[in-house]
């Protein structure tokens, strides 16, 4: 595996105010209410690997993809991309798409497919003539596993599955070489979603792309990352490759969600569901956000936040130790 | 448990739709029983009919569906033949329903208190006190911390999982012989997940309730049922106990979809996928449904219909995997 980064997250935070209107708040005498939905997160994404985000509701995962795709300013901290080496050896900066979870509301209904697919490219004037267009969104719709002839139907004319396809048609058009995708298949079948993972992989594997995965399903996680973070209410909590974190996950709420996925592998096990709920971002909890469900917590934790430290792989616990 | 007699009893169950080109079937023969305190998974992709099945035993078809065939039995007795006033008494008495999501299940302006009050009072003879009392009761038995202040809180008070809770502690007010769980964790984050279908469990054992939980997921299924039938396009495929459908299916359908779900013990090259997609109700092929996306189909199954035989673990397929393979 290649250890080009394509992508660095130093220390990037997002907040946003949901502080009451201004007149409330003086008659009130109300503070400011401060969201922290993501804390100072630093990672890299290597080039041509999928780093996954995984976590619970409300956890900033989507923030972060957000972040990344450049819909939402970082508060805090930075998003660097690495340029692209062009063949003449001038630098190109990459393209970022995103691939969004519902594919029955991230495509204009009233657009012919074709159109949506073109859109990009006409945007970007990547190709001129129009012929040279039609062309192109051809050969993605094949690309994708759909006929050239899809690209005269409306949306509604295909099925979830389809319709994710026309989605990562419509991201590959701009030649874009990072893809964030915020839960790709959670809204398509099993069936289907081993059609789209399977796909993703394929044109991983041809166009070198490298796939932001953003899921809270760790199965699917399992089967489609090199790299892995977990977030907990708006920071990272334990990250590393995939393969070491699977084997042997080290911080307490890694533990519980692997856990707690239920398993097809051994049906009926007893087990015990982790207790209590993630708290509001709005008031997190002081010292490590998630000592009031660990089962290992300290009066240490209860008071102090834990850093991420390690090699390679990082943990922020006190109780558990890195590598 | 098989001593016992099946508080639900699903026979030949036909449900059509009658539209501007014909009726079209949703359900064609379905026909399945659950015992007290057992939880049966139906499970299926969209569109096989899961949900309809279970709509149709609360007695919630909305027209142009309609039961056009078959009985269902509810502890002997026919309840699919009932009129809307008859059934209205039956629905919360001695069938509860959970739905997907517990947000628009629960009336944002009441009070959770006075929304499981009302439905006690309805079905049982309790006076006003007795029923408050009851509610608090039942909302400590679903989890619910300091019930005694929560009971006065109205649902937008409750976070998702906690709100799901009061939903199967208003399934429950009226001590109901049946739940029909639809899809109860799919809006649920992962670990609330497993707190509820831990509930579920328990709820199911204590009270011996049947319960026929209607999901997507194969894992909420493997982990919370007793036995599982497995639905494709409108049929039952395949129906025996939870371990045995998932460690070794006998339809390929079962086979397929086992197959495509990543695992969790090592990253595969490819996951195994069903090519093709389920059939539309207006093209539903002749003989086994399954047949055009079945690598086993041969001319038989093209042309008739498999039928499920009886027994603990059958596979309504003329090609069936063996056993122990």
């Amino acid at each position: 595996m290649n250890s080009v980064i394509a992508l660095t997250v130093d220390r990037a935070s997002c907040h946003f105010d949901v502080s009451a209107p201004w007149l409330t708040r003086v008659l009130q005498r109300q503070p400011r209410r401060i969201l922290k939905a993501v804390q100072e997160v630093s990672f890299t994404v290597r080039r041509g690997a999928t780093f996954s985000i995984v976590g619970e509701s409300g956890c900033g995962k989507s923030t972060l993809a957000r972040m990344i795709v450049g819909l939402q300013p970082p508060t805090e901290g930075r998003l660097d991309f690495a340029p692209l080496a062009l063949a003449d050896g001038s630098k190109a900066a990459p393209r970022v798409q995103m691939i969004f979870q519902d594919p029955y509301a991230s495509l204009n209904p009233r657009w012919r497919v074709g159109d949506i697919i073109a859109e990009p490219i006409r945007e970007l004037k990547l190709i001129a003539d129009e012929a040279g267009v039609a062309a192109r969104v051809s050969e993605l719709l094949f690309t994708v596993g759909l006929s050239p002839a899809d690209s005269l139907r409306y949306p509604h004319a295909f099925s979830g599955g389809q319709r994710q396809r026309i989605s990562i048609a419509r991201a590959l058009a701009t030649q874009a070489d990072i893809l964030v995708c915020d839960e790709p298949t959670s809204a398509l079948d099993v069936s289907v979603q081993a059609q789209i993972l399977n796909l993703m992989r394929r044109l991983q594997d041809e166009f070198g792309l490298t796939y932001i995965f953003i899921s809270h399903n760790l199965s699917v996680v399992r089967h489609m990352s090199d790299d892995l973070a977990i977030m907990y209410l708006g920071r990272i909590v334990e990250t590393g490759s995939a393969d070491q974190i699977f084997a042997d996950p080290r911080h307490p709420y890694t533990r519980l969600l692997l856990d707690t996925i239920p398993s097809v592998e051994t049906p009926n096990r007893a087990r015990q569901p982790m207790s209590g709920e993630v708290p509001s971002p709005i008031t997190p909890p002081p010292g490590c956000a998630f000592h009031p469900r660990c089962t290992l917590a300290l009066d240490r934790c209860r008071v102090e936040r834990p850093e991420l430290r390690g090699r390679g792989r990082l943990v922020a616990c006190h109780v558990s130790q890195p590598d | 448990m098989s001593s016992t007699a099946p508080v639900l009893s699903i026979r030949d169950l036909l449900i059509t739709f009658t539209g501007r080109h014909g009726a079209l079937t949703a359900i064609d023969g379905v026909s399945f029983d659950i015992a007290p305190g057992e939880i049966l998974g139906v499970v299926g992709e969209s569109g096989a009919g899961k949900s309809l099945t279970g709509t149709a035993v609360i007695g919630l078809l909305d027209p142009p569906g309609r039961i056009a065939g078959g009985t269902i039995l509810l502890d002997g007795e026919r309840i699919d033949t009932l009129s809307q006033a008859e059934m209205r008494k039956i629905r919360g008495r001695k069938i509860g329903a959970i739905f997907q999501d517990p947000l628009t299940s629960l009336h944002p302006l009441l009070t959770i208190g006075d929304q499981i009050i009302e439905t006690i009072r309805t079905h049982l003879p309790l006076d006003h006190a007795q029923a408050r009392a009851r509610a608090i009761a039942l909302l400590q038995d679903v989890g619910i911390p300091a019930a005694e202040t929560r009971i006065d809180h109205h649902p937008h008070q409750f976070s998702g999982g906690m709100r799901q809770r009061v939903v199967i502690a208003l399934a429950l007010a009226a001590e109901p012989r049946l739940i029909i769980a639809d899809e109860p964790t799919t809006a649920l984050d992962v670990s609330i997940q497993a707190q509820i279908t831990t509930l579920l469990k328990r709820l199911c054992r204590e009270h011996g309730t049947a319960i026929m939980l209607v999901t997507h997921d194969m894992g909420v299924i493997a982990e919370t049922a007793d036995r599982v039938a497995v639905m494709y396009a409108g049929r039952i495929v395949e129906v025996g106990p939870v371990s045995q459908v998932t460690r070794q299916p006998r339809h390929p359908y079962t086979a397929g979809l086992m197959a495509s779900i990543p695992g969790m013990k090592a990253r595969e090259a490819t996951l195994r996928q069903i090519d093709g997609a389920m059939p539309r109700l207006n093209a539903i092929p002749v003989g086994c449904a399954f047949n055009p996306r079945c690598e086993r189909a041969d001319a038989c199954c093209r042309a008739e219909k498999p039928v499920l035989d009886k027994g603990r673990h059958v596979a309504a397929c003329w090609h069936p995997l063996e056993a122990n393979p």
